[in-house]
């Protein structure tokens, strides 16, 4: 120890010592060996020395099969080259049929699954942009059923979709009912729906307007002839909690999360000829092309089968396989009749409000609000008329809308909100069916391995969980197990014929 | 053996070093699991049996309780005397509508609600302290809308305002007992609006701390959430 000491002083004293030129090193210092200055050298040499064994061994194992690393470089946000199920879209219903493929894929491991979704921000994604609402009030049994099945997911969350060593679940969920008002006009409907819904099971009452009046007193129910009001099962809650808890459920089963736009697809196609002579062409999917975010780079996905759950854009990735393109009066001519439909809500707070019983109100003018939170805060909208439709190019918010056609209904159905003052605003998208505002569940006649669960109109989030498990259904067993959507199917939309819900805010 | 236990024992507290280190998903910060809970997790990330065992454990778990729930409307009618020993002659009243139940402390659930539906002139229910009862429960008692009276949800781990809402149909209650729920965060403004939606019932609510609480510091608040 002692040499080393006094070797670092000859270094640092020669080093000082060689700053100086004038001074000649020779006749001054004594040094034991020559030119020492390479101790402190040595010294980091020993404690770099670990590091280099550690470098070296990751090297060594790198380099041995197994390994991750390549010599080629790799973009690692490319989805797999190969999969079996690419689901387009991200939203709530994608993630909810990832889950439920996986759910029932039968051995661990045996069902390759990519999620595709173009915008990780879901800023124009219809999913977190809804007002959030659940309700079995519709008018055809299978809107009914899907509602009361997807309620029953959420009352059973945590168990479904609870990840072991993680914080549970929880959607924010209000039990607060929806209302519908009928005016003399539209009493009948009512009715005839009501009993619709009670034979599917639905908990609704019906109540009339002197009960109303008892019952909300902040309510005026001078023009209403009937109101037909949930008492279970039915409220709102938190859209981004429930797309999470898909997603997070979903990750920690094995699927893939992809953050690309899919562009096209490569598909085989035969010829059919129908019984009427007519040619068909019939496509099935080869693969996927995925490009990345904001660049050239795309990786075709080799798959078998695609489900189309894009929102608004299905219509679009349809069209990429030819879905609407061919001539006007065949097959092929039909388009997915899904298209964006712009719909504003509007934040306000009213301090004389109605309170915590509050139910998801709808007045027969069309005009809807709810409570949000327990501040005095409410959310309202309004579906505007077939003529008015708003431009879809982006989400600007028309605040005269809320002036014009909101505000005096508003008002007028409940005296309180003649003073209101309006917070904010945002705007999202339908994934507006334009033949009867009913989803779009199965495959298509021309696309044998392409299905679709989309179109739903408003009420995509309320049925996600059921739809998942209706389409992995078909996926993986052929044919619907629990619920029997088959009148759901493309076939009212290539012979023309609508299902229609009356009951569509 | 000994020194394969060794080298296992090293590498999990290694591992449950890493755990605590960098926890991608959770951004709580709450103290590290202890160190079987640890322990557990990491051999459930490592080998497929564990994360098999622990999905069978949680599913029995359900199971069990779901086929507790199923018998526990019946057994509540006469209590057990000190020794233990249970009286059956409430077999001879199989046909009496009850009255009043008390299923406090039990792990009564939604499902279990079903066996106390035809009961449909029940006037006292007492549900204090179950770690089952939720929003869904609360939202499925509508069925007693006409006769319930009194209702005892206290100390109920799962409650919160939006299943309280569910409280609305129950025209004829005139005690309502909401004391001492873990997630009413402003329990003061819970029992106003409470009083005003069920006008003609009596709210009670203790064990809530209604003082005024000093704010934190703003400098960590801001750090800490975005």
């Amino acid at each position: 120890m002692l040499t080393w000491r006094s070797l670092r002083a000859n270094a640092r004293t020669l080093r000082l010592l060689l700053t100086f030129r004038r001074v000649a090193p020779c006749g001054l210092v004594p040094f034991r060996r020559s030119l020492s200055i390479g101790t402190p050298l040595r010294n980091d040499f020993f404690k770099d020395l670990e590091a280099k064994l550690a470098a070296a061994r990751r090297k060594v194992a790198d380099a041995a099969p197994g390994s991750a690393w390549s010599p080629l470089e790799i973009n690692p946000n490319l989805p797999p080259e190969r999969t079996d199920i690419v689901i387009v879209g991200g939203g709530v219903v994608g993630w909810s049929v990832a889950y439920w493929l996986k759910k029932k894929e039968g051995i661990r491991g045996g069902l390759k699954v990519v999620v595709v979704e173009k915008d990780m921000t879901y800023s124009q994604a219809s999913s977190v942009l809804s007002a959030g609402g659940i309700r079995q009030q519709f008018s055809l049994p299978e809107n009914i059923r899907l509602s009361l099945a997807s309620a029953d997911f959420l009352r059973n969350i945590n168990e479904h979709l609870g990840v072991p060593n993680e914080d549970a679940i929880d959607v924010h969920f209000n039990h607060a009912g929806y209302m519908f008002l009928a005016s003399h006009k539209g009493a009948h409907v009512l009715e005839g729906n009501y009993k619709t819904q009670k034979a599917a099971g639905a908990q609704v009452s019906l109540l009339s307007p002197t009960q109303l009046r008892e019952k909300f007193p902040w309510m005026n129910a001078r023009d209403v002839a009937l109101a037909s009001y949930g008492v279970e099962n039915e409220g709102w809650l938190d859209p981004w909690s429930l797309l999470n808890a898909f997603r997070r459920k979903a990750l920690s089963m094995g699927v893939v999360q992809c953050r690309g736009e899919v562009t096209g697809f490569k598909f085989t196609s035969n010829e059919a000829t129908t019984e009427d002579g007519e040619r068909l062409e019939l496509r099935r999917i080869k693969s996927v092309q995925v490009r990345m975010p904001r660049s050239l780079e795309y990786q075709p996905v080799e798959c078998a089968v695609v489900v189309n759950a894009a929102g608004h854009f299905s219509a679009e990735v349809a069209r990429m396989l030819g879905v609407g393109l061919g001539p006007p009066d065949t097959l092929a001519g039909i388009p997915l009749p899904v298209e964006p439909r712009k719909r504003f809500i509007y934040v306000f707070h009213c301090p004389e409000g109605p309170g915590l019983d509050t139910p998801f109100l709808i007045d027969h003018s069309g005009v809807y609000f709810r409570r949000e939170g327990l501040g005095g805060n409410y959310i309202a909208g309004k579906s505007p008329d077939e003529g008015e439709e708003p431009d879809v190019a982006d989400l600007h918010v028309d605040h005269q809308f809320f002036q014009d056609r909101i505000w005096p209904q508003l008002a007028h159905r409940v005296p309180a909100f003649e003073k209101l003052k309006v917070r904010s605003a945002w705007a999202g998208y339908y994934d507006y069916n334009t033949l009867d505002q009913n989803g779009i569940v199965g495959t298509h006649p021309l696309v044998s391995n392409m299905y679709m669960a989309t179109g739903f109109s408003g009420h995509g989030l309320q049925h996600s969980p059921a739809v998942g498990r209706a389409v992995a259904e078909l996926i993986l067993d052929g044919g619907f197990a629990t619920l029997d959507l088959s009148r759901l199917g493309f076939r009212r939309i290539a012979e023309r014929e609508p299902l229609l819900e009356s009951n569509i805010i | 053996m000994a020194a394969s236990l060794v080298s296992l024992l090293g590498c999990c507290q290694r591992a449950s070093r890493l755990l605590v280190a960098r926890r991608p998903w959770s951004s709580s910060p709450v103290s590290p699991p202890p160190m079987h809970r640890r322990l557990l997790l990491f051999l459930t990330q490592r080998f497929s049996d564990f994360e098999v065992l622990l999905r069978w454990k949680s599913r029995m778990k359900r199971r069990r309780l779901l086929r507790k729930n199923a018998f526990v409307g019946h057994s509540e009618w006469f209590r057990a005397d000190h020794k233990g020993k249970f009286n059956w002659d409430f077999l001879n009243y199989k046909d009496t509508p009850l009255e009043e139940v008390d299923m406090s402390y039990t792990i009564i659930n939604y499902t279990g609600l079903s066996n106390l539906e035809a009961q449909r002139s029940l006037r006292t229910l007492s549900v204090r302290g179950c770690y089952e009862v939720d929003d869904w429960f609360l939202a499925r008692l509508h069925v007693f809308q006409d006769s319930l009276e009194e209702l005892d949800i206290s100390h109920c781990p799962q409650i919160t305002p939006g299943g309280l809402a569910a409280l609305r149909n129950l025209k004829a209650l005139r005690r309502l007992d909401v004391s001492s729920l873990p997630r009413i965060s402003t329990p003061g403004l819970v029992i106003i609006l409470l009083e005003e939606m069920l006008p003609q019932c009596e709210v009670i609510a203790s064990g809530y701390d209604h003082s005024l609480k000093p704010e934190v510091e703003k400098g960590h608040s801001q750090g800490s959430g975005e």
